[in-house]
């Protein structure tokens, strides 16, 4: 019969509309600033930068070693390197940025500086309510409020977050292991050089 | 005391009137006719964008615009403040004086066609014998407008749309006026007045609508149908076919000229709906002889806000069809039908009143329905498409 699929049709979408107002879980829309759904883990959009313990000026993992800055494609990360040094995450003397800007209303958050950072300082962040009414300053974000701390690290990718510790922890333990030894070769060296008995002493030291 | 409220518009111009000096009676006149209804349609069109969003979020299972206002209310205020704040962007290579002129001509011709609709008892702008010559003849302005749009955009989209929509206005126009064609000769008079009040009469309590005859159902599911491809409204809106052309003729306009598009096209579907209520649901005239004493206009405005969810409805059904499918419709299925449907109301005509013409009739178009879609599906011109895909 001719028009049967339309009536079909019809009689579908009456049924959707009064559905809708009487059956809430047909209504698949989250009003979104109201209602929120959980993120998920691996969610990510802009990087940012981690720092250790709670001073975020000394904590800075970044060596500033501009990796990132050549790798990312659309050249949107700004680095000036420092002068001086201090010491990095494992406790060797490093240069740090002066200065450290990532332009996010370029940026694409493809993660290509977080893969290419050896010194896992720089990762993703799920922040995504970033709208400002200025949009070249207020979307180029400084060295200051790229920093995040480890906590906050962990807190959006736990796992992650965990598996990067565990390195620097692996990783220091064995700079301390090979601190310790160098200092005990140094004693022995000294030892040497000196009476057997007083040999004792250091190491007692 | 209904009198009084059915007529208050009417009274409060004459009384209005009253304080004009004789000479400039006549523009006075005219203006507080015309100013209403161009108050009135805009506030209809504001309310209807903002219940076709609505309803067809919720018969796609979604709660449609719910932030401006309460419920989402004063979504059109916000939608109007940001067409007119909005660059408006023409093309380089675009005509620009035709470019300018398009919108303003459709509006315009929209506008017009509401000179001759009944609103209400006595409320008409103009009671013109041809009126509804007049609607049609003014009606076909709207494919100039459309066809300068796309000519003038200098657009290969544009362009496109416009050639859609020549053919399709063109081609759907045919069974449009065939549709009404059967309304005249059972009124007798081209004038939409006459025709309504020649509705307007109960026998016991029920009305005499043209569409309750057989050819009036049949004149009246026409028009609709051909109102739906005249107004460009889905399933019939290659013209626009977002997902193939973009917006089709319209494409190069932005801010209030594209504003002005959208408010020419529903301006042109509401007075194509005032028309099928004014030739086939009795215009102003109550459903029940019991229900006279409310007032005419509210009758009218409850119709027209009708047969406007009626169109949502479908918009929210239906999915496009393609432009074969569409010209076959129009010439080969709706064309013949109509042609059948004024021979049937000829037929009525002739025939005395009775039970036996009610059945000949009946008989007469739903067997040339049937015929004419079997007769359709074995030429192949309504086919189920099937699709090869490389293996
Ligand atoms: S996520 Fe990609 S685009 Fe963004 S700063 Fe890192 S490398 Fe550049
Ligand atoms: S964020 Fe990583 S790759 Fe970029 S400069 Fe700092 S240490 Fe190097």
């Amino acid at each position: 019969m001719i028009g049967e699929g339309i009536l079909k049709g019809l009689a579908e979408t009456a049924r959707n509309f009064f559905g809708s107002y009487v059956n809430k879980d047909r209504l698949t829309t989250v009003q979104f600033p109201e209602e929120r759904l959980p993120q998920i883990e691996a969610t990510r959009d802009f990087p940012f930068l981690v720092y250790d313990g709670t001073d975020w000026q000394q904590g800075l993992r970044c060596v500033s070693c501009q990796i990132c800055e050549k790798e990312c494609p659309p050249k949107c990360i700004y680095i000036e390197k420092s002068k001086d040094k201090k010491p990095d995450a494992t406790g060797k003397p490093q240069s740090y940025p002066t200065t450290f800007n990532i332009d996010i209303s370029v940026c694409m958050s493809c993660q290509i500086c977080v893969e290419v950072c050896p010194f896992d300082a720089i990762k993703m962040d799920v922040a995504f309510e970033l709208s400002t009414d200025d949009r070249f300053g207020g979307l180029l974000l400084n060295r200051e409020q790229l920093a995040k701390s480890n906590e906050y690290y962990n807190k959006i990718h736990p796992t992650e977050a965990a598996a990067v510790d565990a390195a620097f922890a692996e990783e220091r333990a064995k700079a301390e292991a090979k601190a310790r030894q160098a200092a005990e070769a140094k004693a022995a060296a000294a030892a040497q050089t000196l009476t057997p008995g007083a040999g004792e002493t250091t190491r007692v030291q | 005391m209904p009198e009084i409220i059915d007529q208050i518009f009417v009274l409060s111009k004459h009384w209005l009137l009253g304080y004009v000096p004789a000479g400039l009676q006549p523009v006075f006149s005219a203006l507080l006719s015309v100013v209403p209804v161009l108050i009135a349609f805009p506030l209809l069109f504001a309310i209807t964008t903002v219940l076709e969003r609505k309803g067809l979020g919720r018969m796609q299972n979604r709660y449609g615009p719910n932030r401006t206002g309460p419920f989402g209310i004063l979504q059109p205020m916000a939608d109007g403040i940001k067409s007119l704040t909005k660059e408006d962007i023409i093309p380089r290579t675009a005509d620009h004086l035709v470019h300018l002129l398009a919108p303003l001509l459709l509006v315009t011709a929209s506008f017009l066609v509401y000179a001759v609709l009944p609103i209400g008892r006595n409320m008409v702008i103009a009671n013109l014998n041809a009126g509804v010559l007049f609607f049609f003849a003014v009606g076909s302005m709207v494919e100039l407008a459309v066809f300068m749009a796309g000519w003038s955009s200098r657009s290969k989209y544009s362009l496109l749309g416009a050639m859609r929509a020549i053919a399709q206005m063109i081609s759907y126009e045919m069974p449009l006026v065939l549709a009404s064609v059967v309304v005249i000769m059972a009124a007798g008079s081209l004038s939409t007045v006459a025709i309504v009040n020649m509705q307007a009469s109960y026998t016991g309590i029920w009305p005499h609508w043209y569409v309750f005859t057989p050819w009036g159902l049949t004149g009246f599911v026409i028009f609709l149908i051909a109102a739906t491809a005249e107004s460009n409204r889905c399933p019939f809106d290659l013209p626009e076919g977002e997902s193939e052309i973009i917006a089709g003729y319209y494409i190069e306009y932005s801010g209030f000229k594209f504003a002005l598009f959208f408010l020419g096209e529903y301006l042109g579907m509401f007075a194509t709906s005032a028309m099928a209520i004014t030739l086939f649901l009795g215009g102003w005239a109550a459903p029940f002889s019991f229900l006279t004493w409310i007032p005419s206009y509210v009758w009218f405005f409850t119709k027209l806000l009708t047969l406007i969810l009626v169109f949502i409805w479908i918009r929210g059904t239906l999915p496009r069809l393609r432009m074969d499918q569409l010209m076959n419709f129009a010439w080969k299925f709706m064309l013949p039908l109509s042609l059948i449907n004024i021979f049937g109301a000829g037929v009525w005509h002739y025939m005395p009143a009775g039970l036996l013409r009610w059945l000949v009739v009946t008989l007469l178009v739903v067997v040339s329905c049937i015929s004419l879609s079997r007769g359709l599906r074995r030429g192949k011109w309504f086919h189920v498409r099937t699709y090869r895909f490389a293996a």
